[in-house]
């Protein structure tokens, strides 16, 4: 029980350094780079809640697929590699405020509503379980979620393709 | 563990993502941060999902990141052709729909 609390503590700070530094960094390809290390920190968050599909899931396509994709875009753009301290925009103070207003009523909802409730897992193991989950409860959704990709795939092909 | 601590995680990691939508002007880093509140979401989902005992937590999660790949390749596609029309991706300069 105390290893989950040291793994999770380190993992937490960095993915809070990594969220920021994302958010605040001056180059492009860097804030990319942040962003693989929260996604790394929250597969590592997935697997102690002894979530172990879904944390592979997360590696293979967010850090396999989708990091490489903000890294083409950021390629094909021509985005300024190196330091560019044009990147932010006018309202940063009053975006400040905002996300701090969010996280504020977050948290002061979320300590009222679950103080001190623990998470107490039973079970280990249960991929079995949400593979029968998809495939039997929310196997319409699923199929829908097949063919909204199939849709987004080709329509990125259409949008992006010259003619 | 405590149910709380992944919950502020998720709401710290959400409220980093909606300061990158506001305060970014490159399209591009809107999107990651876009990507950062989905996944503050995903913690949450599987955080319940543990915390209820039950798997289907895990099975919106993984909806969630097939969505988010959808997402992915159509806001890049998008941001592509603005690039390629305006040859810049400075949002503050994509204003033709303001009113």
């Amino acid at each position: 029980m105390v290893a989950q609390h040291i793994a999770f503590g380190i993992t937490a700070f960095v993915m809070a350094v990594g969220a920021v530094r994302v958010v605040t960094t001056k180059n492009v390809v860097h804030a990319a780079l942040w962003l693989m290390v929260v996604l790394a920190g929250v597969a590592a968050i997935f697997i102690l809640l002894a979530a172990e599909f879904v944390a592979v899931v997360q590696v293979l396509v967010y850090i396999g697929a989708i990091v490489v994709l903000f890294l083409f875009g950021i390629m094909l753009t021509r985005a300024p590699i190196g330091r560019d301290s044009d990147l932010d925009n006018s309202q940063r103070l009053a975006s400040l405020l905002v996300g701090l207003l969010v996280f504020g009523l977050l948290a002061s909802v979320l300590s009222k509503q679950y103080g001190r409730v623990h998470i107490h897992q039973t079970t280990i193991g249960r991929t079995s379980d949400v593979a029968q989950s998809i495939f039997t409860q929310y196997v319409i959704p699923f199929e829908a979620v097949s063919v909204v990709l199939l849709a987004a795939l080709v329509g990125a092909i259409v949008i992006a393709r010259r003619d | 563990m405590l149910l709380n601590e992944f919950l502020f995680l998720g709401a710290f990691l959400f409220a980093a993502g909606v300061y990158g939508v506001l305060a970014r002007r490159n399209a591009v880093l809107v999107l990651m941060s876009v990507e950062l509140i989905l996944n503050a979401v995903n913690i949450n989902l599987v955080a319940f999902g543990a915390f209820r005992n039950s798997a289907v937590g895990q099975v919106f999660a993984l909806f969630v990141i097939a969505i988010a790949a959808a997402e992915v390749g159509v806001g890049l596609a998008i941001v592509l052709l603005i690039y390629r029309n305006r040859r810049s991706i400075d949002l503050s300069e994509v204003d033709a729909m303001r009113g």
